[in-house]
C-alpha cells in the first residue's frame, strides 16, 4: 500500500511520518514516534487508554487514522510535565493513589487535563461524567476522582494567588 | 544519646516501614507515560504474530491452505498444527493435568480457537494474511450446556475417547472430566434428612472474564548464536513459565530467561500459558528473529481465561431457632473445551471446599463434577483465590435463603452461626484450619456503622409506601460476611505442575547502607515495589526509600510461584521478613564486634543495634553495612546478603463484613447504589493507602460481575459478549464512593501477622451486591434469582413477581 507523508505538531515539535492510509494514529504515535505513553486497551473507542489531545479535544487515537491528523496539534502524556517538574495532575495522581497498574493512567491524566480546561471547577459528579470515557480496571475510580478534584483546587488556588 | 540523635518516633517515621501510607515509588514512571508494558518493548527485526481463529464452536478441520497467505509480501511464516507436530508442540499440558491444542489438530472445540499462526513484518500485514488463510470446516453439533453435555452422544474430546481415568480420578462419561468430593456425604444427608428446617436452592454463577485493561502478550527472542531464549510477557508467574517453556521446548532452563515487564493488570488472566506464547517461541526459533504476539480485546474475551461458570446446588439445614446443622453442595462445573483451570494440582475445584464460610457448621459435603463443553478453556481465579469467590457466593446466598425459610433476619442468622473467637484455630468440616478471626466484633461494628436497624425500618416503610402506590422504587440491604483463604500455600499440599507453592526473597545490602531485594512474585498494580520495601524497612532498619525492589526477571530473581490468589503478602511477604531477619542476625554479630561486647549484649532498635542498658552506645545499620564490607571480622564472612525460601505452614484467612444499600426502580430495573460500607480484616496492615486502593478496585470488579458482566454464548456456541460494547466494565459514572473500615486480627503463623487483601473485596463484594438486589424483592416473595443483575434481568424479576401489574 502506498505511503504518504503526514506532518503534525506533537508535544510542541513538528514531526513527519510516512504512513499507509489505513494506519491508526495510536500505532503511529507508539511505534513510529515511540510515544508509548498512550496505550491500547480495546481498539473500539470504549476504554480510553489511547486518549490524546488533538486540536484542543480529547480523542481516542485508536479510532482515528494517522492521515486524519495532517496538520494537527497533538498532546500526549509525554507532553505534560517533565521528570523535573511533574504536571499538577501527575503529582495529584501520585499523592492520592489515583493509579495502580498504571495502564489507564496516561489516558486518564490526558483526559483529565482537557476536562479541567473545559471546566476548571468541576463538581464530583461532573468529574465522574467527564471521565466516563476512560476505563480503569484497578482503582474503582474513587481515588482518580479525588486526584482530579484536588488538582483542580490546586490549579485554581495557584491562579487566584497569581492574580 | 545526644541532642543530635533523632528521637525514636522520628527514626521510626524515617523508615516508612509497616503501617505507613507511603506514596508509591512506581507512580513517577506511570504518571509520565514511562511504564514499560509488553507492547512497548520493541526489538530489532521483530516480527508480529497473529492467529487465524475458528468461527465455529465445534467443527472438523478438513483442510488448511496457506498458499495465498504465504504469497503476500511481508509474510514470513504460517504455522499450523502440522508444523508443530514434529516438535510435539501441537498440544500442550494445562495446569489442571489435561492437555490443550496449541493449534487446531483435526478439529476445533470452541469459537475463537487458534487454527494457524501467521508471522509477518508488521501487524497490518499479519492481519491481512490471516484473512488469506483458507480453512475448510465441517460443522459438528455444539454443546454449550454442561448438563446436556453429560447426556449427549457427541464426543467432544475425541483424543480422550475411551479413557475412563482422568487426571483427578474416574470419568463417568466421555464429556465428564472429574468428580471431586470432600466431606461426609452420608452423614450430611442424614443430618439434613432429620432437620427441623431445610432450605434448598440452585444457583448459577455465570461465566465471566478478568479482562485487565492490558490484554495478554509476549515477545519471544531466540538468539541462535548463544542458544538463549528470552521471553518477555504478561506473566503472573514468570518462573513457572520458564520451567514450562523448558519442559516443552527442550531448551535447558538456564538458557531461558523469562521477563515480566510492567503488567497492566492481571486479576488471574495472566496466570495461564496460552497458545500465543508457544507459537511465538516456535516462530522465533524457526525464523531466528524476535516474534511478538499481543492479543486484541476480542481475542482476550473470547479465548484466554474465563472465570466461574459454576452451577451450584445447595441444601442447608438448621434448628428452628436458626442454628445451622449441615450443608450439602453439589457443583456442575463447566470447564469448556480443555480443562485449563489454574488451581493447585490437588484441588480440581480450587478451594471451593471453603464453602462452609464463616460459620460453625458441624457437618458438610461438597461434590464437584467437571464437564467439557464447546466453550473457551480457562477457569482462572478472577481476583480470587482458587474458586473462593464461588464458595463465598454460594454460602452467602444459602444463608439468605435459609433466613427466608426461618423467617428470620439474615444479619442475626449470621451472628448466631459465626465461628466464635475462642474457637480459633478452627477446623472446618471440609478440612481447613482457619488461623484467626473475630467475626462477631467485625459484624457488630459494621451493623452499627450503617445503623442497620434504622435501615430495616426505612426499608419496611418503603415497602408500605410502594404498596400504597406512593413510590416505584424499592430498597435493598445487601449483607455479606466472608472468610477468604489465601496465601497458597503449604508445599505439602499445594503445587502447580509439581512446583511447591513457596515463595522467595533475596536481599543484598550495599556498603553505603542501601539495599536491593528481589522476589519470586510480580506486581500487576499491587504496588510491590512500595510495600515490600516497607516490610523490609521495619525488619532491617534501612529506610524504605533506600531499598529497591525487583521482580519478574528469572535471571536475577529467586524462584517463586508468582502473584495471584492474594499470595504475595502471605508468602513472598513472609519470605521478605524472614530474609530480613537473617540480615539482622548477621548485623547483630557485626554490631557486637564493633561495640566490643558479646552478641547477646546488643539489641535491635529501629535502625540500629544498641548495647543493652546503654543506648548511647550503638551502631546504625549503615555503619554495620559498611563494616560488613571493609572489616575483617573473626568468624564472620564479608558481605551482607540473605535469601529465604518460605514454605507457609498454613493458609491465611482474611475476613470482612460488607453492607450495601441499593435503590431499585421497579419499572426500569435501574439500580442506584446509595451506600457501600466495607470492613476488612487482613491482619497486620502494611500500607493502609494501598489496602484502601485494593478494596476500591476489588469492590468495583465485584459490582461489575454482580451487576452485568458476563461471557454469554448462544446455542451455536457464538460468544455474544466479545467487545467492551457488550462486556460490562463499569465507568466512573456507575461506581459509588465506598466507605472503608477495618479491624486487625493478625495471622498467628505469619512472621508479621499479615493476611493479604487484594481479593477480599471481590470475594465479599459479589454476594453483597447480589444480596442487595435480592433483598429488595424479598418482601414480594423472591427467594433467589441469578446474577448478573443487569437492568433487563431486574425488570424481569419485578415483572415475574407481578410488580408491574396494575
Ligand atoms: S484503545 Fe482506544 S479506546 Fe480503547
Ligand atoms: S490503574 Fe490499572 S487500569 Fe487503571
Amino acid at each position: 500500500m502506498t505511503k504518504q507523508i503526514v506532518e503534525m505538531m506533537v508535544n510542541g515539535e513538528t514531526r513527519e511520518v510516512m504512513v499507509e492510509p489505513r494506519e491508526l494514529l495510536i500505532y503511529v504515535l507508539r511505534e513510529q514516534l515511540r510515544l508509548t505513553g498512550p496505550h491500547v486497551g480495546c481498539e473500539t473507542s470504549h476504554c480510553g487508554a489511547c486518549t490524546v489531545e488533538i486540536n484542543g479535544k480529547s480523542v481516542k487515537s485508536c479510532t482515528m487514522f494517522a492521515v486524519q491528523a495532517q496538520g494537527a496539534e497533538i498532546t500526549t502524556i509525554e507532553g505534560l510535565g517533565s521528570p523535573d517538574g511533574l504536571h499538577v495532575l501527575q503529582e495529584s495522581f501520585k499523592e492520592h493513589h489515583g493509579l495502580q497498574c498504571g495502564y489507564c493512567t496516561p489516558g486518564m491524566i490526558t483526559r483529565a487535563h482537557r476536562l479541567l480546561q473545559e471546566n476548571p471547577n468541576p463538581t464530583e459528579e461532573e468529574v465522574r461524567f467527564g471521565m466516563a470515557g476512560n476505563i480503569c480496571r484497578c482503582t474503582g475510580y474513587q481515588n482518580i476522582v479525588k486526584s482530579i478534584l484536588a488538582a483542580a483546587a490546586e490549579i485554581n488556588s495557584a491562579s487566584e494567588a497569581a492574580q | 544519646m545526644n541532642d543530635l540523635t533523632p528521637d525514636r518516633d522520628e527514626r521510626v517515621a524515617n523508615l516508612k516501614g509497616l503501617g505507613c501510607s507511603r506514596k508509591r515509588v512506581e507512580d513517577a514512571r506511570f504518571t509520565q507515560g514511562k511504564g514499560n508494558y509488553i507492547d512497548d518493548i520493541s526489538l530489532p527485526g521483530m516480527l508480529h504474530g497473529d492467529f487465524v481463529r475458528s468461527p465455529y464452536a465445534h467443527a472438523r478441520v478438513k483442510s488448511i491452505n496457506t498458499d495465498a497467505a504465504m504469497a503476500l509480501d511481508g509474510v514470513v511464516a504460517v504455522l499450523t498444527a502440522k508444523d508443530l507436530e514434529p516438535l510435539s508442540l501441537h498440544w500442550m499440558p494445562t495446569l489442571a493435568g489435561d492437555k490443550q491444542m496449541v493449534l487446531a489438530d483435526g478439529k476445533v472445540l470452541f469459537q475463537g480457537q487458534e487454527v494457524a499462526f501467521v508471522v509477518a513484518r508488521d501487524r497490518y500485514i499479519a492481519a491481512d494474511a490471516v484473512e488469506l488463510v483458507e480453512v475448510e470446516y465441517e460443522e459438528l453439533p455444539v454443546l454449550v450446556d454442561p448438563f446436556e453435555a453429560l447426556k449427549s452422544d457427541v464426543v467432544l474430546r475425541e483424543d480422550l475417547d475411551g479413557q475412563t481415568e482422568g487426571a483427578h480420578g474416574p470419568r463417568k462419561h466421555h464429556n465428564h472430566i472429574f468428580t471431586w468430593e470432600v466431606g461426609d456425604e452420608a452423614g450430611t444427608n442424614a443430618v439434613i434428612g432429620d432437620a427441623d428446617v431445610v432450605a434448598e436452592e440452585t444457583m448459577y454463577y455465570h461465566r465471566t472474564h478478568p479482562c485487565p485493561l492490558e490484554p495478554c502478550g509476549c515477545l519471544a527472542s531466540m538468539d541462535k548464536v548463544n542458544g538463549k531464549l528470552t521471553l518477555y510477557g504478561t506473566f503472573q508467574a514468570p518462573h513457572v513459565v520458564r520451567t514450562v517453556a523448558s519442559l516443552l521446548s527442550g531448551i535447558e532452563e538456564h538458557n531461558i530467561r523469562v521477563v515480566s515487564p510492567d503488567i497492566g493488570g492481571g486479576f488471574g488472566n495472566k496466570v495461564g500459558v496460552y497458545p500465543g506464547y508457544v507459537c511465538s517461541i516456535v516462530a522465533s526459533i524457526v525464523t531466528g528473529v524476535p516474534v511478538k504476539w499481543v492479543e486484541d480485546r476480542m481475542e482476550n474475551l473470547m479465548t484466554t481465561a474465563f472465570a466461574r461458570d459454576y452451577w451450584m446446588k445447595g441444601r442447608i439445614s438448621a434448628t428452628r431457632d436458626g442454628k445451622i446443622t449441615g450443608l450439602h453442595c453439589h457443583v456442575t462445573a463447566d470447564h469448556g473445551a480443555f480443562d485449563a483451570c489454574a488451581d493447585p494440582t490437588k484441588f480440581p475445584a480450587g478451594f471451593m471446599n471453603i464453602c462452609t464460610g464463616s460459620y460453625d457448621i458441624p457437618i458438610a459435603y461438597l461434590g464437584v463434577d467437571g464437564v467439557y463443553t464447546n466453550k473457551a478453556p480457562g477457569g482462572v481465579s478472577y481476583r480470587c483465590s482458587f474458586r473462593v469467590t464461588e464458595a463465598v457466593y454460594f454460602i452467602e446466598r444459602m444463608i439468605e435463603v435459609l433466613a427466608i425459610e426461618l423467617n428470620m433476619d439474615a444479619a442475626e442468622l449470621r451472628r448466631i452461626n459465626f465461628i466464635g473467637k475462642e474457637q480459633f484455630p478452627y477446623q472446618s468440616a471440609l478440612g481447613w484450619e482457619y488461623d484467626s478471626g473475630d467475626y462477631h466484633t467485625a459484624w457488630d461494628k459494621a451493623l452499627a456503622a450503617v445503623d442497620y436497624d434504622g435501615l430495616r425500618k426505612e426499608q419496611a416503610e418503603r415497602v408500605e409506601a410502594f404498596k400504597r402506590g406512593e413510590t416505584r422504587t424499592l430498597m435493598g440491604i445487601g449483607l455479606s460476611f466472608f472468610t477468604e483463604i489465601v496465601g497458597a500455600g503449604p508445599v505439602k499440599n499445594c503445587d502447580i505442575l509439581g512446583m511447591g507453592m513457596f515463595d522467595s526473597c533475596e536481599i543484598r545490602i550495599h556498603p553505603t547502607g542501601s539495599a536491593i531485594a528481589r522476589l519470586g512474585t510480580i506486581s500487576q498494580g499491587q504496588g510491590h515495589a512500595t510495600t515490600f520495601a516497607q516490610i523490609l524497612a521495619s525488619e532491617i532498619g534501612i529506610p524504605a526509600d533506600s531499598i529497591t525492589i525487583e521482580e519478574g526477571d528469572t535471571d536475577t530473581a529467586p524462584y517463586g510461584l508468582g502473584t495471584y490468589g492474594s499470595r504475595s503478602t502471605p508468602v513472598a511477604g513472609a519470605a521478605t521478613a524472614m530474609a530480613g531477619r537473617k540480615i539482622r542476625a548477621k548485623a547483630q554479630m557485626i554490631a557486637a564486634y564493633l561495640l566490643e561486647v558479646h552478641d547477646d549484649d546488643v539489641e535491635f532498635d529501629v535502625d540500629r543495634f544498641v548495647v543493652k542498658g546503654a543506648p548511647e552506645r550503638f551502631k546504625t545499620m549503615s555503619e554495620i553495612a559498611y563494616a560488613a564490607y571493609n572489616q575483617a571480622i573473626p568468624g564472620v564472612e564479608p558481605g551482607l546478603e540473605a535469601v529465604s525460601y518460605y514454605d507457609p505452614p498454613n493458609m491465611t484467612y482474611p475476613f470482612g463484613a460488607y453492607v450495601c444499600v441499593m435503590d431499585i426502580d421497579v419499572d426500569t430495573g435501574v439500580t442506584d447504589i446509595r451506600r457501600f460500607y466495607a470492613l476488612d480484616d487482613c491482619g497486620t496492615r502494611i500500607n493502609p493507602m494501598v489496602i484502601e486502593g485494593q478494596i476500591h478496585g476489588g469492590l468495583t470488579e465485584a459490582l461489575a460481575v454482580a451487576m452485568g458482566q458476563e461471557i454469554a454464548y448462544d446455542d451455536m456456541g457464538n460468544v455474544k459478549t466479545g467487545t467492551l460494547m457488550d462486556f460490562f466494565l463499569p465507568t466512573a459514572w456507575e461506581v459509588p464512593n465506598y466507605e472503608t473500615d477495618h479491624t486487625v486480627t493478625p495471622s498467628p503463623h505469619h512472621p508479621i501477622g499479615a493476611k493479604g487483601v487484594g481479593e477480599s473485596p471481590h470475594v465479599g463484594g459479589v454476594p453483597c451486591f447480589s444480596n442487595a438486589v435480592q433483598d429488595a424483592f424479598r418482601p414480594f416473595g423472591l427467594r433467589h434469582t441469578n446474577m448478573p443483575h443487569d437492568h433487563w434481568r431486574i425488570w424481569k424479576t419485578a415483572n415475574g413477581l407481578g410488580l408491574h401489574d396494575t
